[in-house]
C-alpha cells in the first residue's frame, strides 16, 4: 500500500450547509433539469401540434380563464410566504419555520382544490383531439409537480412537529422551498400555452 | 505521518462505522456503491448475453435463405428485443454501473453521494428488465423494433399489450438512468478529492461528467414520447393518431431527441474508460488534455443536433437537411480529435500491450471503421440509397460494438483486479480479444455488402439467388466465433475470480486514485481523505498526501467547492436500509398496473408515497423524548 502523510484536518468543517454548498441541493437541481426538460419537450410537441391542427383548438372553445387566473395569481403570490419560510430555515429559527411550513402545505391544498376547479373548465376531452391531448399533458405535468411538492412539505411539517430540527433538516426546508419556486416558475409558460395559447395561435 | 497503531485503531473504528448487514438483510438493504455496481455490472452483463443469444438466432435463421426456423411473428420479437435489451438493458446501465463503481472512488469519498437513491435504481432496473423479459417469454414481449416508430406501435396495428410492455420498461429503465445521472453530477461537482481541481479531474470523470448531464436533458424525451404513446393506446389520446390531426413524425422527432444522443451517452463513458487505459499503458500522461476535454464537450453538445439525420427518408425541407448533414459530420471532429491524441500518446510512451490495451486497439480500428460509414451516411443521397438496409446495421455495430462494447471489455480486463482482489488470465485474455475482433469483422463487414446489395433490415428470411446467401453464411459464421469469445471471456472471469494471482492495491502501476487503496476497496474506501497535487496523482511522488479528521463515529462523506476543490463540508451518508427496494417494488407495481389501468397511476402513487416516508424517517429521538430527558437532567443537576 502506498505510504500516507496527513497535510491536514477536515473536523472542524461544518456538518451541514445550504444552497449549493449542500449536497441535496444539486440532487434537487438535478431533477429540476429533469422535471425542466420534460416540460420543454412538451411545450415542444405543444407548437408541433399546433402546426397540424387547425383551428386551434378544433372546438373553438379556449379553456374559461377564472380558475386559472385565481391559480395563477395565488401561486404566483405564495412566493412570499415560501421566501418568508426560506429565510427563517435559514436563520433556523424552529417556531416560524414550522409556522411557514404549516402555511405553505395549507396553499399547496387550495391550489389542487383550484387545480381540481381548472380541469373542469379546460373545455376539451384528453380523447378529443390532439389539442386536447396536450393540453391535458401539461396540465396533469404541472399538477403532479404541485402534489410532488404538497406532499414533501406535509410530510417535512409533521416531522418537524415530533422530531426536532436539526441543521441538516433546515436546510432540508430551504430546499424545498427552492423548489417550489420552480413550481411557480414552470407554472408561467404551461398557462401561457394553456389559457392563452389557444386564444392566439 | 501516521503510526501504524493509529492506523489499525481508525481502520477498526471505520469498518464498524460503515460495516453493512450480512446475509440477506444485506442482499437487500445494501447501499454501498460498490455492492450495488457489481450487481449492476452483472445483471448488465446477463442482459447482454441473453441479447446476445437472441442475436445468435437471427444469425441462425438468415444463415440460409427460405429457412423456417423462426416465423416472421417470432422474428419481429427477437429483433426488438434485442435492440431493447441492448440499448436499454445492457449498455446504458452498465457504462453507468462501471461508473457507480469507479466514480466515488475516483473521487476519494466513501460512499456515493445519495447512497439510498443509487439502490432504488438499481432495483428499478432490475425489475424492468424482468418483467420485459418474463412478458417475452409469455409471448408478449414487444415487436415493434427498438424505436417503436407509431402508426405500427399504435393500437390499430399493434393490439395487445405487447408495446405496452415496451413502453413501461423503457419508464423503468429511464428512471433508472436518471436517478444514477443526478447521482455522477452531485458526486463529480460536489465530493471530489481536496485539490482535484476541475482542471486536474481525470478524464473519465469529464466523460461521466458530460454523459450524466446528457441523460438528464436526453431521456425526458423518450419518457414523454413513451408516456404519450401509451396514453394514445389506453386512454384514447391523439398524440400521434393522424386521422385526428395527431402526427407519426412526432414520435420519431421525440425519439430521436433521445435516440442520438443515447449513442453517445453510451460512447462518451467508453471514451473516458480508454483515456484511462492509454495512459497507465503508456505509461505517460494523455496528450493535450484540455483538448480532450473540450472534445468531450463537443461531443455532448453536437450529440443533440444530430436526431434529425434518423429521419432524412421522412421528406424534410432541403435546409433542414443541409443542417443536420454538416452537424453530423462535424461530429467526427471532436472524435477524431480524440483518437489522434490517444495514438500520439501510445506513440510517445512506453507501451505495455496487456489486454486492455489490445481491446483499445480493436476499438481505435472498428470504431474509425464505424466512423467513417456513418460520414458516408450523413450525406443525404447516400442514407437514403441505403436506407432501412443492412449497410446502417454495419455500420451502427461498428460505432456501438466497436465504440463502446471494446472498450469495455477493456475496461473489465483494466479494473477487475480493482473489483476483485484477482488478476484475469492474460492469455485467456488475448484469445478473448483475437476472437471477437476477427469474429466481430466476419459477421459485420458483410453486411455493409448486403445493404448495398439491396437486404432490408427487419426481414425474418429471404429468396434464394438474389447474391445475399452467401454474405448471410459468412455473417453466421463470424457470429458463431463471436459466441465463442464470450464463452472464453466467461469462463475466464469465474476462474479467474476464484483463482487469479493476487492483484494487490496497484497492478498496473496506474495513476488515479482508485489505485491508491487495497483491492477489492475496504467498505468505506478510504482510510484518510486523499488529497490531489496534480493531474496524476499516484504519479506525483512517493507517498500520498491525505486529509484526517473525515467522522469516524457516523457515516460522512465530504463536499468540496466546485473549482478549486476545497474542503468546505462534512455531509452526513445515509445507513443501510430495505426502504430503497420496498420503493422500487412500489414503483414496480405502479408502472405494471398501469399498462392495464390508467387510474393505476393514482392508486399506485399511494405505496410509493408510503415506502417514501419510510426512507426520510427520522431515525432519533422525538421532541418529546428529548424534552424528558432535559428535564431529567435538569432535575438531576
Amino acid at each position: 500500500m502506498i505510504r500516507q502523510r496527513i497535510v491536514g484536518d477536515l473536523s472542524h468543517l461544518p456538518d451541514h450547509a445550504f444552497g449549493p454548498r449542500s449536497l441535496m441541493w444539486w440532487g434537487i437541481l438535478g431533477f429540476m433539469l429533469i422535471e425542466g426538460a420534460g416540460f420543454l419537450l412538451a411545450g415542444g410537441a405543444y407548437f408541433f401540434l399546433v402546426g397540424h391542427v387547425q383551428p386551434w383548438p378544433p372546438s373553438q372553445t379556449p379553456p374559461a380563464l377564472t380558475w386559472g387566473a385565481a391559480f395563477t395569481i395565488l401561486i404566483l403570490l405564495s412566493e412570499i410566504p415560501n421566501a418568508w419560510t426560506n429565510i427563517q430555515a435559514h436563520r433556523y429559527r424552529d417556531g416560524p419555520t414550522r409556522v411557514g411550513l404549516i402555511l405553505m402545505s395549507l396553499i399547496g391544498a387550495v391550489l389542487l382544490a383550484i387545480r381540481f376547479l381548472e380541469f373542469q373548465a379546460l373545455n376539451t376531452r384528453w380523447d378529443a383531439d390532439p389539442y386536447g391531448s396536450i393540453v391535458w399533458a401539461l396540465m396533469i405535468l404541472h399538477t403532479a409537480h404541485v402534489i410532488t411538492d404538497l406532499g414533501d412539505t406535509l410530510y417535512i411539517t409533521v416531522v418537524s412537529f415530533i422530531w426536532p430540527f436539526d441543521g441538516g433538516e433546515y436546510a432540508g426546508v430551504a430546499d424545498n422551498c427552492v423548489y417550489w419556486r420552480f413550481v411557480i416558475l414552470t407554472w408561467l409558460p404551461i398557462a401561457g400555452l394553456v389559457y392563452l395559447g389557444p386564444r392566439l395561435l | 505521518m501516521s503510526t501504524p497503531l493509529e492506523d489499525e485503531v481508525l481502520r477498526e473504528q471505520l469498518e464498524r462505522v460503515w460495516a453493512h448487514p450480512t446475509g440477506w438483510r444485506g442482499v437487500l438493504m445494501a447501499v454501498d456503491h460498490k455492492v450495488i455496481a457489481r450487481r449492476y455490472i452483472a445483471t448488465a452483463f446477463v442482459f447482454f448475453f441473453l441479447a446476445g443469444a437472441l442475436a445468435l438466432l437471427m444469425r441462425l435463421q438468415l444463415s440460409r435463405p427460405e429457412s423456417g426456423l423462426i416465423g416472421p411473428d417470432r422474428y419481429n420479437q427477437l429483433f426488438s428485443m434485442h435492440g431493447t435489451t441492448m440499448m436499454f438493458l445492457f449498455a446504458v446501465p452498465v457504462m453507468e454501473a462501471v461508473a457507480v463503481y469507479l466514480v466515488p472512488l475516483m473521487c476519494g469519498a466513501r460512499n456515493i453521494c445519495f447512497p439510498r437513491l443509487n439502490a432504488y435504481g438499481y432495483w428499478v432496473y432490475l425489475f424492468g428488465g424482468i418483467m420485459i423479459w418474463v412478458a417475452f417469454a409469455l409471448n408478449i414481449g414487444p415487436e415493434t423494433g427498438w424505436f417503436s416508430y407509431v402508426p405500427l406501435a399504435g393500437p390499430e396495428f399493434s393490439p395487445g399489450k405487447r408495446t405496452d410492455f415496451w413502453a413501461q420498461m423503457v419508464t423503468f429503465t429511464e428512471v433508472a438512468a436518471l436517478a444514477v445521472a443526478v447521482q455522477l453530477v452531485a458526486q463529480i461537482l460536489k465530493q471530489r478529492a481536496p485539490g482535484m481541481t476541475l482542471s486536474r479531474m481525470p478524464l473519465f470523470l469529464w466523460a461521466m461528467l458530460v454523459t450524466a448531464f446528457m441523460v438528464i436533458f436526453a431521456m425526458p424525451a423518450v419518457m414523454v414520447a413513451t408516456t404519450f404513446l401509451i396514453s394514445d393506446r389506453l386512454v384514447g389520446t391523439q398524440f400521434y393518431n393522424p386521422a385526428e390531426g395527431g402526427d407519426p413524425l412526432l414520435w420519431q422527432h421525440l425519439f430521436w431527441f433521445f435516440g442520438h444522443p443515447e449513442v453517445y451517452i453510451i460512447f462518451i463513458p467508453a471514451l473516458g474508460m480508454v483515456s484511462q487505459i492509454v495512459a497507465t499503458f503508456s505509461r505517460r500522461t494523455i496528450l493535450a488534455y484540455p483538448a480532450m476535454v473540450l472534445a468531450l464537450l463537443a461531443n455532448g453538445l453536437l450529440a443533440f443536433g444530430l436526431w434529425v439525420h434518423h429521419m432524412f427518408a421522412t421528406g424534410l425541407p432541403r435546409l433542414g437537411n443541409s443542417f443536420y448533414t454538416s452537424a453530423s459530420m462535424m461530429i467526427a471532429i471532436p472524435s477524431g480529435l480524440q483518437i489522434f491524441a490517444w495514438i500520439a500518446t501510445i506513440w510517445d510512451g512506453k507501451p505495455r500491450f496487456r489486454t486492455p490495451l489490445l481491446f483499445v486497439i480493436g476499438f481505435i480500428v472498428i470504431f474509425v471503421l464505424g466512423g467513417l460509414t456513418g460520414v458516408m451516411l450523413a450525406s443525404v443521397p447516400l442514407d437514403l440509397q441505403v436506407h432501412d438496409t443492412y449497410f446502417v446495421v454495419a455500420h451502427f455495430h461498428y460505432v456501438l460494438i466497436g465504440g463502446a462494447v471494446f472498450p469495455l471489455f477493456g475496461a473489465v480486463y483494466y479494473w477487475f483486479p480493482k473489483i476483485t482482489g484477482r488478476m484475469l488470465d492474460e492469455r485467456a485474455g488475448a484469445w478473448n480479444f483475437w476472437t471477437f475482433f476477427i469474429g466481430f469483422n466476419v459477421t459485420f463487414f458483410p453486411m455493409h455488402m448486403l445493404g448495398i446489395l439491396g437486404m432490408p433490415r427487419r426481414i425474418y428470411t429471404y429468396k434464394a439467388g438474389l447474391g445475399w446467401d452467401g454474405w448471410n453464411l459468412v455473417a453466421s459464421l463470424g457470429s458463431a466465433l463471436i459466441a465463442i469469445s464470450m464463452l472464453i471471456f466467461v469462463v475466464n472471469i469465474l476462474v479467474s475470480a476464484r483463482r487469479g494471482k493476487i492483484a494487490g492495491g496497484n497492478p498496473w502501476e496506474a495513476s488515479s486514485l482508485e489505485w491508491a487503496t487495497a483491492s477489492p476497496p475496504p467498505v468505506y474506501n478510504f482510510l484518510r481523505t486523499p488529497v490531489v497535487t496534480g493531474r496524476e496523482p499516484l504519479w506525483e511522488g512517493d507517498d500520498l498526501p491525505v486529509m484526517s479528521g473525515l467522522g469516524d463515529t457516523r457515516r460522512e462523506t465530504l463536499c468540496v467547492t466546485i473549482v478549486e476543490a476545497e474542503p468546505d463540508v462534512r455531509q452526513k451518508s445515509a445507513p443501510p436500509t430495505i426502504w430503497p427496494l420496498l420503493a422500487a417494488l412500489a414503483t414496480t407495481a405502479l408502472f405494471i398496473g398501469s399498462i392495464f389501468h390508467e387510474w393505476a397511476v393514482v392508486w399506485g402513487a399511494i405505496p410509493v408515497a408510503i415506502t417514501l416516508c419510510g426512507w426520510f424517517w427520522p431515525g432519533r429521538p422525538t421532541r418529546r423524548a428529548v424534552k424528558a430527558e432535559t428535564s431529567l437532567e435538569e432535575r438531576a443537576a
